[in-house]
C-alpha cells in the first residue's frame, strides 16, 4: 500500500470534531474535481462505507446518503483540510492515511478497493477548502483558537477611533499602532510555533513576565508581518538579561538604545535589506522589528521616556534599529561567529548604542591606509580623551569591504589592527591634557591606552555598493556597570 | 466596535497609596539609598546628619551599581528596616 501523505493543521486541534472509523471525505459542491468523482463516492459508499463532509451544499452528493455539512468549517479546520476532496481513512478515531485531490492510483492503494472511477481521468488536482479561504481564515481561527489567547481584551466603542484610542491609552511610541484585534494577534502567533503562553523575557524596568502573546501583541501594533515573530522573540531574549542590561540602557541619560543586527537565512526568508540604505527607511522587516521590540519594552516593561527613561537627547535609532549583515558579499565571516555561532545560523545581536554616523575615506586602496582612517575616526566616540569604556560597531560599507577582500585579510585580522592603531598615550588623554578638563583620570598618564576595549570593535558588513564610506555606532558604557552586546539564535 | 488586545503587562491599576505623612520624624527609622553615583555619598551623608539632628535614626543602603535596579533582597532588606525611605533620582 502506498504510504498516504499526511499534512499538519494550521492550528492546535482544540475539541476538534472526532473522525468516524472507516472511509470519510471532505468535498464542496463548488468544486469541479468533487463533482467529478461523485460516481466514485456513491462506489465507495456502497462497497466499503463512506461517510462525506460536505462543506457548501448540503444535498451534495445526492447519491450518497451519509453525509454531514460541516456547515462551520469545524471539522476542515481541526483536521487541516486545505484542498478538497481529501480522502481520509481513519482507524480507532485516528487518521490512518490521507489523499488530497483524485488519483485513481492512490485512492485505491488507501482504500484497498480496485476499479474506481473507471471513466474518468487518471488523476485530477482539487480546490481549495472553504477553511483555508483568504477571506475566511480569520474569522475562522478567532472561532477555533481564539479561547487561547490570555490577554485582557479592551472594547473600544463605536465612535473612538481605535487610532487614537491606543494614543490616548499611551501605547504608542508617537507613531500610529495596527489595532491588536484577536484575529490578527492570533495571526501573528501562527508565526512561531512557540506556546503562547510562554514566558520570552522579564522585561524591565517593571521587571514584569512577558509571554509570546503579549510579544505578539506588540509585534502587531507595531506592524510585523507573522513570519517577524521569531526575530522579534530572539531579540528580546538577546536584550532582556543581565549582560546586556536593557534596565540600564533604558534608564541612563545618554542617547542609546538597543541595536538589533541580523544574521543568517532569515534575512531572506522575511524579506530585510542589507544593500543600499541598511540603515535608513524603507525596509518593513527591519524597522518593524526594532519597533516591536521598543513597544514591548514601552507596554510591559513601562519603560517610557520621562519616566524611567532618563535620556536627555535619545536617538531617532530608539524608535527602532534593526538591520541584517550583508554576509554574502562580506570579506569577513559573519558578525555571529565572534559569539560563538556558525556562519549560516539564524541569529540576533544586542547592541547597546547610539545613532550611526559616516565615516569617509574615499582615496585609501590599502587595508593599512583605511585602517588608519578607521582609527582615527574611532577617537571621536563620545569623546576623544575617554577610552576603553565604550563598544564600538563599525558597519563596513562594500566599497571598504573589498580592500580588505582583496588583500585577504580576516576579520580578526581587521580588528586587531584598527585597535592597534586607535592607541594613543595616556598623557594626552587624563584630565586637563590639551586644555580640556574632561579625560581619563590621572592614574593612566603612564600609559598607552586603545580607543576600545580588547573585541569592543564590533565590523558587520552592509550597505549598498557605491560608496567609499563606512558607518560606525558607538556603545554605552561598557562591561559589568553597563552592557555587553548578546547574541541569541532565533527559534521558528 | 472593535476589540484590542491589552499590549500592557495589565498591571494596572498600578497606583499605589501612599501612607500618612508622619507629624514627625522623631524616633523614625529612616533608610537612605545611595545609588552609586559619583559623590552621590557626599549628599547623603549631609542628609543624613540633617536627619539625626532631628531625632532620626538612618539606615544607609546602596545599590551595587547605579545602572540596574536593586537587588531584591536589598529592596526586601530596607523594607523590613524602616519606617521611611527617602528615594530620589537625579544627576
Amino acid at each position: 500500500m502506498t504510504v498516504a501523505e499526511t499534512t499538519s493543521p494550521p492550528g492546535p486541534r482544540l475539541a476538534a470534531p472526532a473522525l468516524p472509523d472507516g472511509l470519510v471525505v471532505v468535498v464542496k459542491r463548488e468544486c469541479e474535481t468533487c463533482v467529478m468523482v461523485e460516481p466514485v463516492l456513491s462506489d465507495l459508499a456502497q462497497r466499503a462505507g463512506l461517510t462525506v463532509y460536505v462543506q457548501d451544499d448540503p444535498g451534495f452528493p445526492a447519491s450518497v446518503t451519509d453525509r454531514i455539512h460541516d456547515d462551520d468549517l469545524s471539522l476542515s479546520w481541526h483536521h487541516g483540510i486545505e484542498t478538497v476532496p481529501t480522502l481520509l481513512r481513519v482507524v480507532d478515531g485516528e487518521e490512518a492515511g490521507r489523499e488530497v485531490g483524485w488519483s485513481r492510483e492512490r485512492w485505491e492503494a488507501l482504500t484497498g478497493m480496485d476499479g474506481l472511477g473507471p471513466g474518468l481521468p487518471a488523476m485530477r488536482p482539487g480546490c481549495g477548502s472553504e477553511s483555508v479561504d483568504p477571506d475566511r481564515t480569520d474569522e475562522l481561527r478567532v472561532r477555533f483558537t481564539g479561547s487561547r489567547l490570555r490577554a485582557r481584551h479592551i472594547e473600544l466603542a463605536t465612535l473612538e477611533d481605535p487610532f487614537e484610542a491606543m494614543f490616548d491609552r499611551g501605547w504608542s511610541d508617537g507613531l500610529p499602532l495596527v489595532p491588536p484585534t484577536p484575529a490578527r494577534v492570533l495571526a501573528m502567533l501562527d508565526g512561531t510555533s512557540r506556546d503562547p503562553g510562554e514566558v520570552v523575557a522579564v522585561v524591565p524596568p517593571d521587571l514584569a513576565d512577558c509571554t509570546v502573546e503579549k510579544v505578539a501583541i506588540n509585534t502587531v501594533m507595531a506592524g510585523c508581518r507573522p513570519e517577524y515573530l521569531p526575530v522579534v522573540l530572539a531579540a528580546l531574549e538577546a536584550t532582556c538579561n543581565d549582560d546586556f542590561n536593557m534596565h540600564g540602557l533604558l534608564a541612563t541619560t545618554m542617547p542609546v538604545g538597543p541595536v538589533l543586527i541580523v544574521n543568517g537565512p532569515v534575512r531572506h526568508r522575511i524579506g530585510m535589506n542589507s544593500g543600499r540604505n541598511v540603515l535608513g527607511q524603507g525596509n518593513r522587516a527591519g524597522l518593524t522589528i526594532g519597533r516591536a521590540v521598543q513597544l514591548v519594552v514601552r507596554n510591559v516593561g513601562g519603560g517610557r521616556p520621562g519616566e524611567v527613561d532618563r535620556a536627555a537627547h535619545g536617538n531617532p535609532g530608539k524608535l527602532s534599529f534593526c538591520f541584517p549583515e550583508d554576509e554574502e558579499g562580506s570579506p569577513f565571516t559573519p558578525l555571529c561567529t565572534e559569539f560563538g555561532f556558525e556562519a549560516g545560523t539564524d541569529t540576533v545581536t544586542a547592541f547597546g548604542g547610539e545613532g550611526p554616523r559616516c565615516v569617509v575615506d574615499q582615496l585609501s586602496r590599502d587595508p593599512e591606509s583605511l585602517c588608519r582612517t578607521f582609527a582615527a575616526c574611532l577617537q571621536t566616540a563620545h569623546h576623544p580623551k575617554l577610552v576603553m569604556a565604550f563598544d564600538v560597531v563599525l558597519v563596513m560599507g562594500p566599497e571598504h569591504g573589498r580592500i580588505f577582500a582583496e588583500a585577504g585579510w580576516t576579520r580578526t585580522q581587521t580588528r586587531d589592527r584598527i585597535v592597534e592603531l586607535s592607541v594613543r598615550p595616556g598623557a594626552e588623554l587624563v584630565r586637563g591634557a590639551g586644555g580640556i578638563t574632561e579625560g581619563m583620570p590621572e592614574q593612566f598618564a603612564d600609559h598607552d591606552l586603545p580607543k576600545v576595549r580588547p573585541h569592543g570593535l564590533r565590523i558587520v558588513h552592509a550597505g549598498g555598493g557605491a560608496g567609499l564610506f563606512s558607518m560606525m555606532i558607538t556603545g554605552w558604557v561598557n562591561g559589568e556597570k553597563g552592557t555587553d552586546p548578546a547574541c541569541r539564535a532565533i527559534t521558528s | 466596535m472593535t476589540t484590542v488586545l491589552d499590549p500592557t503587562n495589565e498591571r494596572a491599576p498600578a497606583e499605589w497609596q501612599r501612607r500618612p505623612r508622619p507629624a514627625s520624624i522623631e524616633g523614625k527609622v529612616i533608610g537612605l539609598l545611595d545609588i552609586s553615583k559619583p559623590r552621590g555619598d557626599v549628599f547623603l551623608d549631609r542628609l543624613a546628619q540633617r536627619l539625626t539632628e532631628h531625632g532620626a535614626t538612618v539606615e544607609r543602603f546602596a545599590k551595587p551599581t547605579f545602572t540596574k535596579p536593586a537587588p531584591i533582597d536589598l529592596r526586601h532588606e530596607i523594607s523590613t528596616k524602616c519606617d521611611l525611605v527617602i528615594e530620589a533620582l537625579a544627576d
